[in-house]
């Protein structure tokens, strides 16, 4: 009953009892929590200022990217600590763009016509080898992607964009104030895949050697 | 936004029921198995609403090029015979087969088309190329020695397993050896061709296919595709040529339309000979023409050259026939070497010089009376396929018209009159690829009505609505369907009646061979399932021995019955087909026994021509083989 519990600041523990232990771990996890914390936000911090960065690269090229399932699970694996929503830059496929490259060369001469020196030739001689150029991009955009217009309204005509309206197919320009509804003239009518067909590789192929040499014998 | 890999993935309405699935086929399949382009097409059979049928054809995997693997509907009937050298470990595999056994499709034409020499095509036609035996190693006809050869039979068998295979990895729960699954085949097909065509079925497991004509699978598409409307596009009387003209071979048929107690009725009454002619032979008429001119200014083409030149004419005369307004497109040819700019040679294609060459050059206007010439051929001719001598379509058109002039004279609907000179269609169908060149397909109707407009008979009217290049694969699918009991049915039967060659039993007389007589032994129209017998003609045939039979058939008579034997027939009425040969297995009997037999002729439920020699005194039966082409 009249036991006094004295508060001695300066004693140290002789013995290690459970109640130490559960104080310590306590300790430590919430300092773990602060760290994480601090680190998320720093994340966030960076993210934000490199996303409007991203934005600006072309929505097409990092759309091949949907097939690069199995490398987004190698960045994730990184990331270790349940982190508030970790956002992971895609990382475009290295074999998708090659894909193209040499699909380009292959129906278009793509590579050819821009290694080419241009300067040594006359227009007409250009232009001839033009048309195999245009042809072959053609088909090759045809065949293997579909794209449609962002916008379907004729150019040149006046546009009201609502409320919540999509920033990232809807670029503003010019004059931006006041708040949406905003009503302004469609410049370019955008452009956007809808769907991609792109050919598979087999496990061994070497997309790097966008067109092979070629030996008659 | 959603990114598809492929465009066609197939969405599967129906879950697969495990207890269902293997009692009974789940799909319809149609196998387009065309000369230059293989398509399947396959429609669920257990449709929710059967005015709602649907169907979808299937995007075909296939190597593009080594190591790029691409979906397409149609997998190109080619197949390649690389140097071991010549492609990279690994660059061949397929998702279902890391070395497949023969390259086919897209790669296989990329590949041909720089080393023409291990590049089998045309593999179907020489399946009815009388004279060749189809089962040994002959393709690629000009290869030198050491390329390994394969047969017209097996090339069929590899774009056929490449299919099957395909389909098993696109559905792995629906083996489609379980499905119901028709095989096209020309119309012009003979017994053999078509004995060969089930045995590749057979081949790649493929037991049950069945075997449809592909003018009257356009036809069953045209059906299918109007919706039930055909019944008001289609009258009792009507007479409907189709028309198929393909990338190698023109086939054509006539269906009567007839009425039974209230309902329309099609029976395939004519079909035409194997002509090889088509839409390459128009590209190449066309590269040949741009080539003289680029000759005579003084520049000369090389093989791949002239190649590039026919890929580029074929794409150049879709876009003069598909824009009236353009008038001359510029044709280059590429240089093969990394310099583009510097060597490449510019021409270009008129559209003066496409009506000429093709508008006029393979769709003449001709009389109804004209026939296609044909040259002897000389003496010394390298073994390759019989391609048409007379380009043009029009004339071949006339010759089958005029011949067939009293096909429908059994049908009562339709009247024939006594002046007429040629069986005079009502309603044309246009089937192949060719004919999506509307100048063409114009050209072409006006040349029929012109025949009929000459004997004042009304002008034929183009049935609409037909997908030209999918509608052979599409109607197969369908006709799988509507063989459950849920469409109307063409009848027709066998295309033509056969015959043996006997001699005639006559004094010998020295210098002369006794003189042949042909003895029906299946008449025409035959249907499926049904058999004939011809108990009053025997043959003492000896065990062990092979016999040979000549072997007849006739696209025009009609009348002639089983038993019915020919002194004389007119020249064009009865062609001759491959020798057909008996051999009696010694089972149970002595080598050398002479037993008489009689010969029956049975058409199968599958679609194909049966002999058999049957012994009077046990009933035993032998089969008769059709391939035994001779290969001199």
């Amino acid at each position: 009953m009249n036991t006094l519990y004295t508060i001695d600041l300066s004693l140290k523990p002789t013995t290690f009892d459970l109640w130490h232990v559960c104080l310590a771990g306590t300790v430590a996890l919430l300092t773990l929590l602060l760290i994480i914390l601090l680190v998320g936000l720093l994340l966030t911090a960076l993210r934000c200022k490199k996303k409007s960065l991203a934005q600006t690269s072309d929505a097409a090229t990092s759309e091949p990217a949907i097939k690069i399932v199995e490398k987004i699970v190698e960045v994730e694996k990184v990331v270790q600590a349940p982190a508030p929503e970790p956002i992971i830059l895609k990382e475009a496929s290295s074999d998708a763009a090659l894909q193209l490259l040499s699909l380009l060369q292959q129906e278009a001469r793509f590579i050819d016509f821009i290694k080419e020196d241009i300067s040594t030739y006359e227009d007409a001689e250009i232009g001839i080898a033009t048309r195999v150029v245009h042809e072959g991009c053609n088909k090759v955009l045809n065949e293997h992607f579909t794209i449609a217009p962002v916008r379907t309204e004729q150019e040149g005509n006046k546009i009201t964009l609502p409320k919540g309206f999509d920033a990232a197919a809807v670029r503003l320009t010019g004059n931006i104030v006041g708040s949406a509804p905003f009503t302004g003239t469609l410049v370019h009518k955008g452009w956007q895949v809808t769907q991609i067909r792109l050919p598979k590789l087999t496990q061994s192929h070497n997309a790097a050697i966008l067109a092979a040499a070629e030996v008659e014998l | 936004m959603d990114y598809n890999e492929t465009e066609t993935s197939v969405t599967e309405s129906q879950a697969p029921e495990p207890n269902t699935a293997l009692a009974q086929p789940k799909f319809s399949v149609g196998i387009d198995l065309g000369t230059t382009h293989c398509v399947l097409s396959y429609a669920a059979m257990h449709q929710t609403d059967d005015d709602q049928y649907q169907q979808q054809t299937m995007a075909i995997p296939q190597l593009a090029s080594p190591g790029v693997v691409e979906e397409n509907v149609q997998l190109p009937s080619f197949l390649y015979q690389p140097h071991e050298a010549e492609l990279a470990e690994g660059s061949t595999s397929l998702p279902w087969s890391a070395k497949p056994a023969f390259l086919v499709g897209a790669i296989a034409r990329h590949l041909g088309g720089k080393t023409p020499i291990r590049l089998v095509a045309s593999a179907k036609s020489w399946l009815c190329h009388a004279g060749v035996d189809c089962k040994s190693p002959i393709l690629p006809a000009e290869a030198p020695e050491e390329i390994q050869r394969v047969s017209p039979f097996q090339a069929t068998t590899a774009y056929l397993q490449h299919l099957c295979d395909a389909w098993h990895y696109l559905h792995p729960e629906a083996p489609l050896a379980k499905q119901d699954v028709v095989i096209t085949v020309p119309a012009s097909f003979d017994p053999a061709a078509r004995e060969l065509t089930v045995e590749a079925a057979k081949a790649t497991g493929l037991d049950h296919a069945l075997l449809l004509e592909e003018p009257q699978a356009a036809l069953y598409s045209w059906i299918e595709s109007s919706h039930g409307d055909w019944r008001n596009q289609a009258q009792c009387g009507d007479v409907i040529l189709v028309v198929d003209i393909g990338g190698g071979t023109t086939d054509l048929s006539l269906i009567a339309v007839t009425e039974n107690e209230g309902n329309l009725e099609l029976t395939r009454v004519a079909v035409g000979d194997h002509i090889l002619l088509g839409g390459d032979n128009m590209d190449l008429a066309l590269a040949y023409s741009v080539k003289a001119k680029l000759e005579n200014q003084g520049k000369r083409l090389e093989s791949w050259q002239l190649q590039a030149l026919t890929h580029s004419c074929r794409d150049a005369k879709e876009k003069i026939f598909n824009n009236p307004d353009i008038d001359n497109i510029p044709l280059v040819i590429a240089n093969r070497s990394s310099s583009l700019i510097g060597g490449s040679l510019r021409t270009e294609l008129t559209r003066n010089v496409v009506s000429t060459l093709l508008v006029d050059g393979f769709f003449p206007q001709v009389a109804v009376t004209d026939k296609p010439f044909s040259r002897t051929r000389t003496g010394l001719r390298t073994a390759g396929l019989p391609y048409a001598q007379d380009a043009a379509i029009t004339r071949h058109l006339a010759a089958f018209l005029a011949k067939q002039l009293n096909a429908t004279s059994e049908l009562k609907a339709i009247h024939s009159p006594e002046n007429a000179t040629f069986l005079r269609p009502t309603a044309v169908l246009f089937n192949g690829g060719v004919l999506k060149a509307q100048s063409l397909a114009e050209r072409l109707m006006s040349v029929i009505n012109s025949w009929l407009a000459a004997e004042q008979a009304p002008a034929a009217r183009l049935l609409s609505g037909a997908d030209l290049d999918l509608a052979v694969a599409k109607g197969a699918a369908y006709y799988g369907y509507v063989r459950k009991g849920k469409g109307v049915r063409i009848k027709g039967g066998t295309a033509a009646a056969y015959y043996v060659g006997v001699e005639s039993a006559m004094p010998a007389v020295p210098g002369m061979s006794p003189e042949l007589q042909a003895l029906c032994i299946a008449p025409f129209g035959m249907e499926e399932g049904t058999q004939e017998e011809l108990p009053n003609d025997e043959f003492g045939l000896v065990i062990g021995e092979p016999v040979r039979f000549r072997f007849f058939g006739s696209k025009t008579r009609r009348e002639d019955k089983v038993g019915t034997r020919l002194d004389h027939w007119g020249e064009d009425e009865i062609s001759e087909l491959d020798e057909i040969e008996i051999t009696l297995s010694e089972e149970g009997r002595r080598p050398g026994e002479v037993v008489p037999v009689h010969l029956c002729a049975a058409v199968t439920e599958i679609g194909t021509l049966e002999l058999h020699a049957v012994s009077k005194k046990d009933n035993s039966r032998w089969k008769v083989e059709f391939d035994v082409r001779s290969g001199d």
